[in-house]
């Protein structure tokens, strides 16, 4: 409540007329996908109430006394999801004091939980928010360990607390990059994580060992772990690392598995599908950057999805504390491939879904964010367009039912410097 | 024989006083004396080949030409390897044609990227293939990336396939204030890195400005470890160039010095200068050091900053290559502004997209489309046939071949592609792409995606990528 508040201050700060706290918004007339998969319909309209979606479809009555907000001639859907991301955590990657993804120094690992680290107030949340995207899913990157600690879910809301939910999720990396943390080999990797599994087993038990190599807090952060009420994601690319993965179902059958990145998972598509464990892949791999991802193509996506897997889109790796704008782009160009001939894609609403409820499912927040139906979160977006061409543009955005500014850094330049055409004063006096 | 070769080596370490020295010399030394003979400015010349084409005509298509104009229920005609013209209306065709039926298809020019990586850091991006930074001095003008550009980079084929790009700089990468010679290459698949080199296009030089340069040798304790000891480096450098150059000119003969006779070729005109500069102030210090030395910077890459200058860029005839929405991953990047390229080009300078990333390469045409965009949001109306010139006519003025490629005015070279929509649409790619008139990628035919020998009997050779 205290968070509802605070954000509809924030917002009540920038948005002229904000009518009363308890308030209703009808945006009516608009093209509104709902974000479930399900077709766009036209002249739909979008009720919320109190910061969560009451009703969104057609024939949906607007409430007396409820805020109109005509969207004709617009398209108006959840915000968008970034599925993997490192957002918030970094004002420049390339300052290191102000970079907290990762914690190379610490004598720490899985227990270190990002949701300090997320800040409000660097731009990657403004530019993000401006984009369309409001929430995310965020996760620490390595630093001396094959676990990275503990990601969080949070909102691009201008106001002081971005967290929505915190500790979602344990991030460890497999693959090339586990392998080497790890000590130099997979062999080692596998040999760290069931370790550092059995440990947490011990410390839960009451029986932890004298030379444990986890610090205790590392060990009791992996806990929740073995009875699955926290998720793991894990990090993998090559086909048979993914199959090694999933062989740990058979050793660990209560891990909570989700795997992120999955380049060559359309070689292994049966089995993933058959394991029931989600993915947030990354969209447009297709050079073979590693000897992991030598089989890398765009139709990665498409196959898996055409296969039963259940995917998500996500940033990995890739720009991922800043650019979690490209979601929408990254989307339609799946939508693209249904036109190349050999190309597996998605459909237009499979991979909108693909943005906005699949990566809230595989979080297992499908039932707070990612979507319109009644109940959600009112994230709403009203785009000046179909929201996944490159030509389209953010017109206005809601979090938790609050209306958002969508200036930053960026566009106070563009102002200030739209003409350069000599004035009375130096341009240090625009704003 | 062993006093000649001695004569040699003396006239390979000291300088010969006078022409009427040399002249003075005996035949025999005089033939042997190699630094007086005129130097071979293309020792590792182009071996290029024109692959056949049959003379083709598409029809029906939206034609922008690369050069701002835009061309409605056109045919776009081509053959031995250039381009005839583009027609409205009905088209009387021989029988040699191949025609293609392009209703509800674009043409445009092959895209030009005037920044690339591809063959210089390649995938598998490894230490091993590493090739793009020569990091152990901060004027490294005697590199040249063809010696370092592997033409089985897998990269080359997806940036024809899914980008349309059929011309592209490659350069040197930004550790060095002087990071060597760039080399332009058509995007045809081939055995060396000759096998690619554009026919007759300048070489450029790469410069750097800001926070690479400084960071790399100021963090071993050596100069530059500021931007004012970036510009003293470059300064005394280009004393030196000079100093070679007069000597040059005055035919004296000098010491073979590849760093020095790159930067003469740049004082002299013939190699253009390609320079990553992302802050709008180190970019006017750049423009002031030109001119005290007496050359002309061709571009500024990255260019972050230009739309704070963009008078000044237009006043100097100095091209930008930007991002369209790159930003925030460095200091010298915080100031980035989505709208960049159209404040430039509306402000009458030269604008250009880049890509600098072997996934960007493969969409540049989505990247130009925001920009217009975003301009547009911001009120600069810009067309898309005008927006098109960014990566086309633009970038091969600023690579000195514009009167070669960058557009589908007669006579260029015929890098045509079809595209299956409107290219500035994310939901559309590369049908058919022409390279010199001949069809190198069909979307509809398997057989014809370049498989580099990298990728060949490996997992996903030959898939749709």
């Amino acid at each position: 409540m205290s968070r509802l508040l605070t954000s509809f201050l924030a917002g009540a700060a920038l948005t002229l007329g904000c009518p009363a706290l308890a308030q209703t918004i009808a945006i009516t007339g608009g093209k509104v996908v709902i974000g479930d998969g399900s077709a766009p319909i036209d002249n739909g309209t979008v009720i919320v109430t109190n910061g969560r979606v009451v009703a969104a479809g057609r024939g949906v009555a607007v409430p007396a006394g409820a805020q109109t907000i005509d969207a004709s001639g617009k398209w108006v859907t959840p915000g968008i999801v970034a599925g993997f991301s490192r957002l918030g955590l970094a004002a420049v990657d390339a300052v290191d004091a102000a970079n907290d993804t990762t914690a190379s120094n610490s004598p720490f690992s899985a227990s270190l939980d990002i949701a300090s680290a997320v800040n409000p107030d660097v731009q990657s949340i403004a530019v993000s928010r401006a984009a369309g995207v409001t929430r995310a899913i965020v996760a620490p990157q390595i630093g001396s360990s094959i676990f990275a600690g503990l990601g969080a879910v949070i909102d691009t809301g201008s106001d002081p607390d971005p967290v929505t939910k915190a500790r979602v999720f344990q991030f460890v990396e497999f693959g090339e990059t586990g392998a080497r943390r790890a000590g130099g080999s997979r062999p080692a990797l596998y040999a760290s994580f069931r370790n550092a599994l059995s440990e947490a087993r011990d410390l839960a038990a009451g029986t932890r060992k004298d030379d444990a190599q986890l610090k205790r807090p590392d060990a009791a952060a992996l806990v929740p772990l073995l009875n699955g009420s926290m998720r793991l994601i894990i990090h993998v690319e090559g086909a048979h690392d993914i199959l090694a993965v999933l062989a740990l179902k058979a050793e660990y059958p209560q891990l909570n598995l989700v795997l992120a990145g999955v380049t060559e998972g359309w070689r292994v598509a049966r089995q993933l599908a058959a394991s029931k464990v989600p993915v947030i892949a990354s969209a447009l791999n297709n050079l073979p950057s590693s000897f992991e991802q030598l089989a890398s193509t765009q139709s990665n996506v498409g196959r898996m999805r055409a296969a039963g897997v259940q995917v998500a889109i996500g940033m990995i790796d890739d720009d991922d504390t800043r650019q979690a704008q490209y979601s929408m782009q990254y989307a339609g160009n799946l939508v693209a491939l249904a036109r190349v001939p050999g190309a597996t894609g998605l459909t237009w609403d499979q991979a909108f879904a693909a943005i906005s409820s699949a990566p809230a499912e595989v979080i297992g927040m499908g039932g707070e964010i990612g979507s319109l139906r009644a109940g959600r979160r009112g994230d709403v977006v009203i785009w000046s367009g179909d929201p996944l061409e490159v030509t389209t543009a953010a017109e206005r955005v809601w979090i938790d039912g609050v209306e958002q500014p969508l200036t930053s850094h960026q566009t106070g330049l563009r102002s200030r410097y739209k003409s350069l055409a000599p004035d009375d004063l130096p341009q240090a006096y625009k704003r | 024989m062993q006093s000649a070769r001695l004569a040699l080596a003396l006239s390979l370490v000291v300088c010969v006083a006078t022409p009427l020295a040399a002249k003075d010399k005996d035949k025999k030394s005089d033939s042997m004396a190699a630094a007086a003979k005129p130097l071979n400015k293309d020792p590792y010349p182009s071996t290029y080949r024109v692959y056949p084409g049959a003379p083709t005509a598409i029809s029906n298509v939206t034609v922008y030409d690369g050069e701002g104009g835009k061309f409605a229920n056109a045919t776009v005609l081509f053959r031995d390897g250039k381009v005839e013209r583009i027609e409205t209306g009905n088209v009387d065709l021989s029988s040699e044609y191949t025609r293609i039926d392009g209703t509800g298809k674009w043409v445009t020019p092959g895209i030009i990227d005037i920044h690339s990586h591809l063959g210089d850091y390649p995938t598998p991006a490894v230490d091993a293939h590493s090739d793009g930074n020569e990091a152990t001095g901060p004027v490294r003008a005697e590199v040249w990336a063809e010696h370092s550009v592997w033409p089985q980079d897998p990269g080359f084929s997806r940036a024809l396939a899914n980008g349309g790009v059929t011309t592209l700089q490659i350069l040197p990468g930004s550790a060095n204030l002087f990071g060597g010679r760039s080399v332009v290459l058509k995007n045809v698949p081939a055995r060396t890195a000759q096998g690619m080199k554009f026919p007759g296009a300048p070489y450029g030089l790469k410069m750097a400005c800001g926070e690479n340069p400084k960071r790399v040798y100021g963090s071993k304790g050596q100069a530059p470890a500021t931007r004012m000891g970036n510009m003293a480096v470059n300064r005394q450098t280009w004393i030196r160039a000079a100093d070679y150059k007069r000597k040059l000119d005055k035919g004296e003969t000098v010491v073979r010095d590849l760093q020095l006779e790159t930067l003469a070729g740049v004082l002299a005109g013939e190699i253009l200068v390609q320079n990553h500069c992302y802050r709008a102030d180190e970019m006017a210090q750049v423009i002031d050091m030109s001119h005290e030395f007496g050359y002309k910077v061709s571009a500024f890459h990255h260019a972050v900053e230009s739309y704070k200058i963009a008078d000044l860029l237009a006043k100097e005839g100095i091209c930008s290559a930007m991002w369209a929405d790159w930003w925030g991953f460095k200091m010298e990047s915080y100031d980035a502004v989505n709208e960049n390229i159209p404040l430039v080009h509306n402000a009458g300078a030269c604008a250009m997209i880049h890509s600098d990333d072997a996934n960007g390469i493969q969409r540049l045409n989505q990247e130009v489309a925001k920009a217009v965009s975003d301009g547009r949001r911001a009120g600069i109306a810009i067309s898309d046939e005008v927006a098109w010139t960014w990566l086309a006519i633009n970038p091969a003025k600023a690579l000195g071949i514009a009167d070669k490629a960058g557009s589908l005015k007669p006579g260029k070279m015929a890098d045509v592609v079809l595209w299956n929509g409107n290219p500035l649409s994310v939901y559309t790619r590369p049908e058919k792409v022409w390279v010199d008139g001949a069809l190198l990628y069909d979307s509809a035919n398997p057989k014809l995606r370049p498989i580099s020998d990298f990728e060949l009997g490996q997992a996903g050779a030959g898939d749709v990528k």
